[in-house]
């Protein structure tokens, strides 16, 4: 999704780009996600500021796209069960409202208007109108298809090529060289790697989730749908597994239950335990799922920064270097934003957010 | 007495049970757990017992040594060693500490969850199903497949339609026709795809099983004898009809496996039973975690998988019939009484099945190369022929997903056309989608075997079933822990 953004961007300003990858489109994490274009999870801040910037772009790219990627802005209500809850949630809501976020609060007996199917006995909840989806892979593939890039897929990149000046000229693939004098790191979870090819540092790391899919039914749930205790989880550090329920209605009819967090390297094994603990997060949250089917399950892993920001910008280590990865679980809706930014830094203009947090070097000084 | 080692055995086909006989004999209990009300599988499929068949055996070959399974089997159990679970849907084979623990659903609609647990091994004996490729018309009322005809001739002694058509590749397809013909339905035509010269060249290795040649001719001379037309190196390539199927055209293929100009006829049926092979079943054993070679399972010399504790048999390590199967069940039963037991196995104990059962690889690894679809059936499908029948996706769809979208796999045509994520999770439409993107055919890995009611997965292996996920008892919805000790205690 990262490397489909940029190439938008980018051809936009004017630059001839070549999209490379060594699977398919979408074939890693973005395949894997739920298509979250989320402000309602993000505390004010450089995150917040860069997922306001990314919404208003998908606002724009929605009407050329919009029924292609099945872009759907059906808006967030996130829900407490108990007043201490409620009143902590609420809070954090006025903080973001500062920060130029759409919020309003939900009072215990108005959650059924906007959620008929919702247990009852909940405290209150926040409604965020700005939450949007899209189905990640059609994003990608039409934001490709869109920027007119050239897609080489199933080229892996082995090497990144470098001039006598140190500056990059290039990449070798398994399937020969590809020339270009900048060169954008969207490799997401893998993205230190690549990283490391240039004999940079970038230290993204895998966050395994899973998501579960019901099967098809009538639109129950019509909302993004969670309770307030996923912002805490989204925002921790800890290596366990945590688990918070989030349940949303998709335009084709499924239900998809998430979301889980645990860093546990690349393992694909399926964990009975972590869809357990989804599937008792989302039937308490809506009853009637309990005699609903699950259909399948995916995981994927989030490119994870120690600091739960992404890397946006120029490595003044490797002049030419670019990167755009690290978004963790939000790479989706932070895509346009962070494409706008790369095209503006590439094409010499001053980017629209300021990048110093989001600087790639900044692992490398705490390590120093 | 020492208290058994315990097994689960998973599918009672002719794998399972040789499985569950060998392992049963040589000192294991075992939980025999399949989704059918009688055992038996797909192979041994019995007629429900009140439509009171007289002669079941004329639907069957080998009937003797199905009998001698079915006496093994209830000679166990009334020992109390032999434990079996019918109508068991499992979803889910799950690996803990304590062991195994095989979850399934219980009951017409597949609700009640019912747990096997604590089990020392596992062997996986979940069969295969059919491959059938898509042309046009396909989806008509009238198209079944060329095993669920067989299957309504040995279970429900229904015969599907008056006028038949039996088309597609493979073995099954001989016995589908001779079946039909011998319930009395006319067959207007047997329609192979295999070139007839391939088997020909193949002949030395197929005639190193002379048994599974005379029964070939066997189910030939019937067909003569029904005055049945077998059109060799031919394909169907139009199902018609308004409302169901009233027709279908077939047409010869070249040696490139194309359709030859100018050769299409058109014969009129209201049945066309069609078939492309089978695929194994893979779902239990990649969640798991066993290695998938290609489409099957892999396994040792002892049918052991790569995960300690868990053994494979039959059709779900590659196809092979019956015969294949009972010798793969029998070394899997054997080698896990004498492992989960502590005590090293004796392959000599199972030579004569080892030795059938290479035989049988070889032959079946030449029949496989000689039963094939045509090279290039994809071109025959349309743009506008539904691929996916579950999520309506069209053959167009899928094309346009290769080409203008940057899919080249079919998880990924999967992602951008929903081909292959409904129902049926793209067990029917998998290898049609494979082939129309140009991808080989892969295992697709799916963490549940079958649905599974979210009020059910949230209390899955939970050490107290009974409670409510929120502590509240819910005494609709408990899980039914099995255990297994109480039915088999008189050891």
């Amino acid at each position: 999704m990262m490397g489909a953004a940029c190439a938008l961007y980018a051809s936009r300003a004017g630059l001839d780009v070549v999209v490379v990858d060594r699977g398919p489109v979408a074939g890693g994490t973005t395949g894997a996600g739920e298509g979250n274009l989320l402000v309602s999870d993000k505390e004010p801040g450089p995150e917040l500021e860069l997922a306001l910037l990314s919404a208003r772009l998908w606002t724009d790219l929605a009407g050329e796209l919009g029924g292609r990627i099945e872009y759907e802005p059906k808006g967030g209500l996130v829900v407490a069960a108990e007043p201490e809850g409620l009143a902590a949630l609420e809070v954090f809501a006025a903080g973001q409202r500062a920060a130029g976020v759409t919020a309003s609060g939900v009072a215990a007996d108005q959650l059924d208007e906007l959620e008929p199917y919702l247990a009852p006995g909940l405290a209150g909840g926040v409604f965020y109108p700005q939450d949007t989806q899209v189905m990640p892979t059609l994003a990608a593939a039409h934001l490709v298809r869109a920027s007119g890039a050239r897609l080489a897929t199933g080229r892996t990149v082995t090497e990144v090529l470098r001039g006598a000046d140190g500056a990059v000229r290039g990449v070798r693939t398994d399937r020969g060289e590809i020339h270009a004098p900048a060169v954008v790191n969207a490799a997401g979870t893998w993205g230190g790697e690549l990283a490391a090819l240039a004999g940079a540092h970038l230290p993204v790391l895998p966050r395994r989730g899973f998501v579960l899919v019901t099967e098809p039914l009538p639109r129950r749930v019509r909302h993004k749908v969670y309770a307030a205790d996923y912002v805490a989880d989204v925002a921790s550090d800890s290596a366990a597994l945590q688990t918070s329920p989030v349940v949303e209605g998709t335009a084709a009819g499924p239900v998809l239950i998430g979301a889980s967090r645990e860093r546990v390297g690349f393992d694909r094994s399926f964990s009975l335990p972590v869809l357990r603990a989804l599937a008792a997060g989302a039937t308490r949250l809506f009853p009637f799922l309990a005699e609903v089917r699950a259909m399948r399950s995916y995981l994927g892993f989030r490119p994870y920064l120690p600091d739960h920001l992404p890397a946006i910008g120029p490595d003044p280590r490797v002049p030419g270097l670019f990167h755009a990865c690290g978004h963790e679980g939000a790479g989706i809706g932070l895509a346009t934003g962070t494409g706008q930014l790369i095209a503006q830094v590439l094409s010499g203009a001053d980017p629209a957010l300021d990048l110093t947090p989001f600087r790639p070097e900044r692992f490398a000084e705490e390590a120093a | 007495m020492t208290e058994r080692p315990h097994i689960a055995v998973i599918g009672a086909g002719p794998a399972g049970l040789a499985a569950t006989l060998a392992a049963a004999r040589h000192g294991l209990r075992v939980t025999l757990i399949d989704a059918a009300p009688e055992a038996g599988g797909q192979f041994y499929r019995q007629p429900a017992a009140g439509l009171g068949a007289r002669r079941p055996q004329a639907l069957h070959h080998q009937w003797r040594s199905w009998q001698r399974l079915r006496e093994g089997l209830d000679r166990h159990i009334a020992t109390g060693h032999v434990h079996h679970l019918r109508d068991h849907h499992v979803w889910f084979v799950e690996r803990r500490p304590e062991g195994f623990t095989v979850h399934a659903l219980l009951g017409p609609e597949q609700e009640r969850p019912v747990e096997v647990r604590a089990a020392a091994g596992v062997l996986l004996a979940t069969g295969g199903y059919e491959k059938v490729l898509p042309f046009p018309g396909w989806t008509l009322p009238g198209v079944v497949t060329a095993g669920g005809a067989q299957a309504m001739l040995k279970g429900g002694l229904v015969l599907p339609g008056r006028t038949a058509v039996v088309a597609g590749t493979g073995p099954l397809l001989l016995p589908v026709a001779a079946g039909l013909a011998a319930a009395g339905a006319r067959v207007a035509a047997l329609v192979e795809s295999a070139d007839p010269r391939s088997f020909v060249r193949r002949f030395p290795a197929l005639a190193a099983r002379p048994a599974k040649l005379a029964e070939g001719a066997g189910y030939a001379a019937r067909l003569v004898r029904h005055r049945v037309r077998t059109l060799v190196h031919h394909t169907v390539v139009e199902a018609h009809g308004d409302q169901r199927l009233e027709a279908v055209t077939v047409a010869a293929l070249d040696a490139e496996g194309r359709v030859r100009p100018r050769t299409r006829r058109r014969i009129d049926c209201d049945t066309l039973a069609v078939g492309h092979g089978m695929l194994p079943h893979t779902d239990l054993a990649l969640g798991i975690g066993c290695r998938v070679d290609g489409v099957a399972v892999h396994v040792d010399d002892e049918q052991r998988t790569d995960v300690p504790g868990v053994w494979a048999a039959g059709e779900a390590t590659g196809i092979g019939g019956a015969v294949l199967a009972l010798a793969e069940g029998h070394i899997a039963g054997r080698s896990a009484a004498a492992r989960l037991s502590g005590a090293a196995p004796d392959p000599n104990g199972w030579a004569g099945a080892a030795g059938a059962r290479a035989e049988l690889r070889r032959f079946f690894a030449t029949l496989d190369e000689a039963y094939a679809p045509p090279a290039h059936w994809a071109e025959q499908v349309t743009d506008d022929t539904v691929v996916c029948r579950c999520e309506e996706v069209t053959g167009g769809t899928i094309r346009r997903a290769v080409t203008e979208l940057g899919a080249a796999d079919v998880r990924t045509v999967k992602l951008l056309t929903r081909a292959g994520m409904g129902w049926c999770q793209g067990r029917v439409c998998g290898p049609a989608v494979a082939g129309l993107a140009g991808c080989p055919e892969t295992a697709a890995r799916r963490p549940f075997a079958r649905p599974v009611p979210l009020g059910v997965l949230a209390r899955a292996g939970r050490d107290d079933p009974e409670a409510d996920p929120d502590g509240d008892p819910d005494p609709e919805a408990e899980a039914d822990a099995v255990d297994v000790d109480v039915d088999v205690d008189h050891q």
